[in-house]
């Protein structure tokens, strides 16, 4: 007997009397992740259809194993060698971790998942099931704390996606000056990443947050305004770069596959 | 029942944690004594939360032609002269020390552009004066002072490995009764709102800053703890009351619908551009300006609409007239048949202002009408009628010491205190009173108790305080506190509200004496747990007795000035101006009597050009000069 | 127009108790606490509730309508349902006294703990210079009036009553971020006290506290995480590791 069932709490056996559909964000939010992490995993163990000329899969993308398909590469730079892998293994296992670690240390991804996965809460003033309770003080959750590692690894991964965005502006031939549909599905994709990014609570603490003295440093204080609003938006940017880098996968894998045609507009 | 009675003993009883009991005890516990704080809500929800405007202080941070002596001659002013000049003189040569105390003790002002505390013009204040945290200002003041006192709980908690060896707050707990043995204060004695239960508290020195009386009246800006307590126990201990007979109503109080009857509409609605107009859609305000302010104020409309944008060439709206011009003749159209349904009359600013100016000049009020009242102040008019605020008076004090007069060991500040405001205070004016005189009545109590020995408490005296609270419980079938709260209010409202005449001050006096007679026999139903029946039954018996100084003291006073105001003699009398009115307790009634003004000295008195001072004092006042 | 609506009312103390059903009118415009204030004057003259301004400045009329923490002065009873039933209950992660009111000592308990705020020595009074800027985020901190919704609606000590010894909870963590951020206070090691005494570590940042401030402070996304942000700076920030930095400053 614990929580609000606590002999000092007054007596009310229901675990919540709240009258409104409290469970309904949890179950959407449980829903939408889960299918993604069906289907994130499915790809990172495909290894295959993640790259037709000009577009890579951000997935897959930088691609650094000697096992990539010709032309997915950056310059032709593989620094892991195939057989590490031994063929078993998809290129995207050795990268996907960084953005898997971005969005898993997220604090807006961790009020998500807490709720929806391990109801702790699973709405406000709905008692949760746990009878132990330590938060983030310890392993692993203690790890949550490396989010700013993880930061930094995903502007890393922002360039290069915005490299592949760029390079997506030529034709199957490798001429400039071409746009297709994929061209500005993964413009879309790069993009709202940066915002995602920009908008992280990390980096609102970094350009500006830490300091004590706002009126000392002018720039900075710009600095972490603009990232202050951005960062209102930052769950919403959360979802809307997740559904664009998941699209832009299903897009490339289509065209990839011979599924879809890749339009071009000119 | 005594042998198990719960006892305490400090050296100074602070009974009050708005602004003004936080500031003294403060001020007690550093002059090394142990000190006990008693509220009647939980800690730092005092009344002062609510103030909005700001506290007045002439720092000079925005014009720095400020100083004390200006601010003491508005506030001479806005009293009409009736004020005591110590107090107003102290008031105004101590406030800017004891705001930059606040920012010492962690309190977070708007700023200027120079880094320093910004400060905003209110009525009747001649330069911008007023340091604000936004329109919460109440609220920085009382959680920097409970912080205050946390931290000096802190150091003794370093020092002595306790936070309350001490300092205590002892919250929810009500105090009944002022106790003293040979003529000087003992003690006081009370009850737990929690559970009930009775407990005694011994200490020399005892300061009261209970705060205001609005409860007494129907509509009131005021919460319920404004029931008048400290009035009635200094009464009660054998203190003087001055001045009862002055009331700040405020013109515009919220009037519908009935959930927020009373909260304040603050003064910007109509600074902003807000029009006052009856039932018949007549702006009302251009047939209220008094003679003496017909050069300042428009009487037409077109002009009045021009004033908001070219100041210089046109005179002021008449809406803007001082808050008790306002008042008036809210109250003359509704009493002729000219209000709303509700009995207020329409305030609006939907119509000269864009949606979007109104929600960002006046948040606060956009949304405490959208959230309260479901009325959106951008579409619809605001229905508005004035509330009964501020209590200009209360207990007389000694103004450097705060000492209650004629009852060795009490002191008194704050609202609760009268003297300071004379007949009408002006806005920030309170909050600034709060911490000079809290203070002041901190260090009056520490100097009492350092040259005194405390006196315990007699048997007797415990019992019949005891037997007091237990009387209620004892009847049955008696009167019913609520209904008999409600009938008080009507009367005060009708009788002894914003406009007054002999007549109607007469019958007042007799209804309050029927309904103290019947309070004798309130009943109460249920237990003594947390009982708010219970509660009120004590509250009641507070409010009556300030009604009864409030009405006697009205009566007697045959003239109109500040919060006063009688029909049947509505000019301002310069004889009167020499006069306060002392209430006093028997036992059994209040009674008034007139005493002389202190003179003011002739320094403060030289403060003032002649030609102002003829308007309030006799010739012979003025040929005198002031006294000493 | 008055009309009557079904309250249900948890009524008792903190040996028993229980939600009572009573029938009572309401006019137009009012808030809940109104009708409670209506059935106490009418049913229930000894039905227990706190509240002081009703204006929502003061936070003292805090419990649960209908399962959400909330402050009943400000609660309108038209945001219910012509025919729904309102709940009403004493706030649940506290110990109740009776009937709506709850012991809340907890609150002040903790107030005590968090270490008060510390100018330089040698700052005299009237002498404090701060800009605007400097103050703004502090100043949205002391909005806070004390209604102790998100104390209650926090999870970790709702949930866990053994917390309360080694948790502060949200209104404390935006006091801390409050001074920590002052342009005037000194105390150099509040991140750390934060993280090691106060609790700031079990918050998994799940907003509930944000969700019911009735004063709309943003407490988790300009408190906590900014808090959380400085711990990691002074104990597991990259840069500041490989740098060494991180040892001169275990004193913070
Ligand atoms: C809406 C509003 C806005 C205002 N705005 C301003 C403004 O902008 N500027 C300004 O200067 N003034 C303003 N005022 C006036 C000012 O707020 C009050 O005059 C002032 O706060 C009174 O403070 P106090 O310390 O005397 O008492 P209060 O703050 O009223 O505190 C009284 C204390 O006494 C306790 N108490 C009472 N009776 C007992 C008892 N029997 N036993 C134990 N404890 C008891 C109460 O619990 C409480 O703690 C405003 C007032 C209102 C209503
Ligand atoms: S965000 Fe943290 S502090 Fe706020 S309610 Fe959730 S766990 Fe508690
Ligand atoms: S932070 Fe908000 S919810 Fe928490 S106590 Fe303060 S006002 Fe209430
Ligand atoms: S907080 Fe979401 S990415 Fe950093
Ligand atoms: S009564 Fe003050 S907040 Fe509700």
């Amino acid at each position: 007997m614990s929580g609000v069932f606590s002999p000092t709490r007054a007596k009310i056996k229901e675990r919540t009397l709240r009258t409104d559909k409290w469970w309904l964000q949890p179950a959407i939010t449980f829903a939408v992740l889960f299918s993604f992490i069906i289907y994130a995993t499915f790809r990172a163990f495909e290894g295959d259809n993640y790259f037709v000329e000009p577009l890579i899969s951000p997935f897959y993308s930088p691609c650094l194993s000697q096992a990539c398909v010709e032309g997915s590469t950056i310059f032709g730079w593989t620094p892991v060698s195939a057989e590490i892998f031994n063929f078993a293994l998809s290129p995207a296992l050795i990268i996907l971790i960084f953005p898997l670690g971005f969005r898993m240390t997220c604090y807006y991804y961790r009020k998500a998942y807490y709720r929806a996965f391990w109801l702790s809460p699973p709405a406000c003033a709905v008692a949760e099931p746990h009878s132990k309770y330590t938060g983030e003080t310890r392993a692993p959750l203690i790890l949550q704390n490396a989010h700013r590692w993880f930061f930094y690894a995903g502007l890393l991964f922002n360039v290069f996606l915005t490299y592949d965005a760029v390079i997506s502006f030529k034709n199957a031939e490798g001429e400039w000056g071409h746009m297709s549909v994929g061209s500005l599905v993964l413009l879309a994709s790069s993009t709202l990443l940066w915002f995602y990014s920009l908008s992280c609570h990390t980096c609102r603490h970094t350009v500006g947050g830490r300091l004590k003295h706002f009126s000392k440093h002018p720039i900075r204080y710009k600095l972490w305004s603009w990232v202050s609003v951005l960062n209102h938006s930052h769950q919403q940017f959360a979802w809307y770069s997740l559904a664009a880098v998941a699209f832009a996968d299903i897009y490339v894998r289509q065209v990839a596959t011979g599924a879809w045609t890749n339009f071009y507009f000119f | 029942m005594t042998n198990a009675l719960e006892r305490h003993k400090y050296d100074v009883l602070v009974i009050g944690a708005g602004g003004a009991g936080l500031r003294a005890a403060v001020e007690a516990r550093e002059s090394g004594l142990r000190v006990a704080i008693i509220c009647k809500s939980l800690f730092g929800k005092a009344h002062t939360v609510m103030a909005e405007g700001g506290a007045a202080a002439s720092m000079g941070n925005a014009n720095s032609n400020d100083n004390w002596k200006v601010h003491f001659r508005d506030t001479m002013r806005g009293g009409k002269f009736l004020n005591h000049f110590r107090m107003a003189e102290l008031h105004a040569k101590e406030s800017p020390d004891r705001i930059w105390e606040l920012e010492m003790w962690g309190a977070l002002f708007d700023r200027t552009k120079e880094g320093k505390i910004s400060q905003r013009n209110f009525g009747g204040h001649e330069y911008p004066r007023l340091a604000h945290v936004g329109d919460r200002t109440g609220l920085e003041l009382i959680r920097t002072m409970q912080q205050k006192i946390v931290a000096l709980q802190q150091a003794d908690k370093r020092e002595h490995g306790d936070y309350e060896s001490h300092i205590k707050v002892f919250a929810e707990l009500t105090i009944t009764e002022i106790l003293k043995e040979n003529g000087k204060i003992a003690g006081a004695y009370g009850y737990w709102r929690e559970s009930g239960s009775e407990v005694l508290f011994e200490a020399p020195a005892v300061i009261i800053a209970t705060g205001g009386v609005g409860k007494t009246f129907k509509i009131t800006s005021n919460s319920w703890e404004g029931t008048g307590d400290g009035h009635a126990l200094a009464l009660k201990a054998g203190a003087n009351l001055v001045d009862m007979e002055f009331l700040q109503f405020h013109p515009t109080g919220m009037v519908w619908p009935p959930s927020v009857r009373g909260i304040l509409v603050t003064e910007s609605v109509r600074g902003e551009g807000g029009i006052l107009t009856n039932n018949k859609g007549e702006r009302f305000m251009f047939k209220y300006i008094p003679d003496v302010f017909k050069d300042k104020y428009a009487d037409n409309e077109a002009e009045a609409d021009r004033w908001y944008e070219d100041q210089d060439n046109n005179r002021r709206p008449p809406e803007l007239l001082p808050r008790d011009e306002v008042a008036r003749a809210i109250n003359s159209e509704v009493k002729a048949g000219r209000g709303t349904e509700h009995g207020g009359v329409f305030l609006d600013v939907s119509k000269r202002l864009s949606a979007e100016v109104i929600k960002k000049r006046l948040p606060s009020m956009w949304h405490q009408f959208y959230e309260l009242a479901g009325v959106d102040i951008t579409k619809e008019p605001m229905e508005v009628g004035p509330t009964c605020h501020y209590v200009m008076g209360g207990v007389e004090v000694e103004p450097d010491t705060a000492a209650a007069v004629g009852v060795p060991g009490l002191f008194a500040a704050g609202e609760v205190a009268g003297g300071m405001h004379g007949s009408n205070r002006l806005g920030g004016n309170s909050l600034s009173d709060l911490l000079v005189f809290g203070r002041r009545a901190g260090m009056g109590a520490a100097a009492y108790v350092k040259q005194t020995t405390a006196t315990p408490v007699s048997d007797a005296n415990v019992a019949a305080a005891a037997a007091r609270i237990e009387a209620p419980f004892a009847r049955s079938g008696g009167e019913n506190s609520y209904s008999l709260h409600a009938e008080l209010q009507e009367v005060t409202h009708n009788l002894v509200g914003i406009i007054r005449t002999g007549a109607e001050l007469k019958d007042a006096i007799e209804k309050i004496a029927e309904i103290r007679k019947r309070s004798a026999n309130v009943a109460v139903a249920g237990g003594r747990k947390f009982n708010p029946g219970f509660h009120l039954a004590f509250d009641l018996d507070n409010m009556l007795l300030v009604a009864e100084s409030t009405a006697k003291s009205a009566i007697g006073r045959e003239e109109s000035r500040g919060g006063h105001t009688r029909d049947d003699f509505p000019g301002m009398d310069s004889g009167w101006r020499q006069y306060n009115h002392i209430s006093s307790f028997d036992g059994t009634q209040v009674s008034v009597r007139k005493q002389a003004l202190p003179f003011m000295p002739k320094d403060l008195f030289d403060l003032f050009e002649v030609d102002e001072l003829k308007k309030y004092m006799t010739p012979e006042e003025i040929a005198k000069g002031g006294s000493n | 127009m008055a009309r009557k609506i079904n309250l249900r009312i948890w009524r008792g103390d903190s040996t028993n108790g229980g939600l009572q059903d009573v029938q009572v009118e309401a006019n137009e415009g009012e808030v809940v606490l109104d009708v409670i204030h209506r059935v106490q004057a009418t049913q229930m003259g000894d039905l227990a509730v706190r509240w002081n301004c009703k204006a929502g400045k003061c936070g003292s009329c805090s419990m649960e309508i209908n399962g959400k923490p909330r402050l009943a002065c400000m609660t309108q009873v038209a945001a219910y349902g012509e025919d729904e039933t309102i709940t009403v209950t004493p706030l649940r992660a506290f110990p109740v006294i009776k009937d709506l009111v709850t012991d809340v000592s907890f609150n002040y308990q903790k107030a005590m703990e968090i270490p008060a705020y510390a100018p330089p020595a040698d700052l005299k009074p009237g002498e404090a210079r701060m800009e605007q800027v400097d103050v703004e985020r502090s100043q949205e901190f002391r909005k806070c009036i004390e209604c102790f919704l998100c104390q209650n609606t926090c999870h970790v000590i709702r949930d866990h009553e053994e917390n309360k010894k080694s948790f502060a909870g949200p209104r404390f963590f935006i006091r801390i971020a409050e001074l920590d951020m002052h342009p005037l206070d000194i105390l150099k090691n509040r991140k750390r006290t934060a993280q090691e005494e106060h609790g700031l570590g079990m918050c998994n940042i799940t907003k509930c506290c944000t969700e019911v401030c009735p004063e709309h402070i943003k407490i988790t996304d300009n408190a906590i995480i900014p808090m959380k942000e400085r711990v990691v700076d002074i104990k597991y920030d990259p840069a500041r590791m490989f740098s060494g930095l991180l040892k001169r400053e275990k004193r913070n």
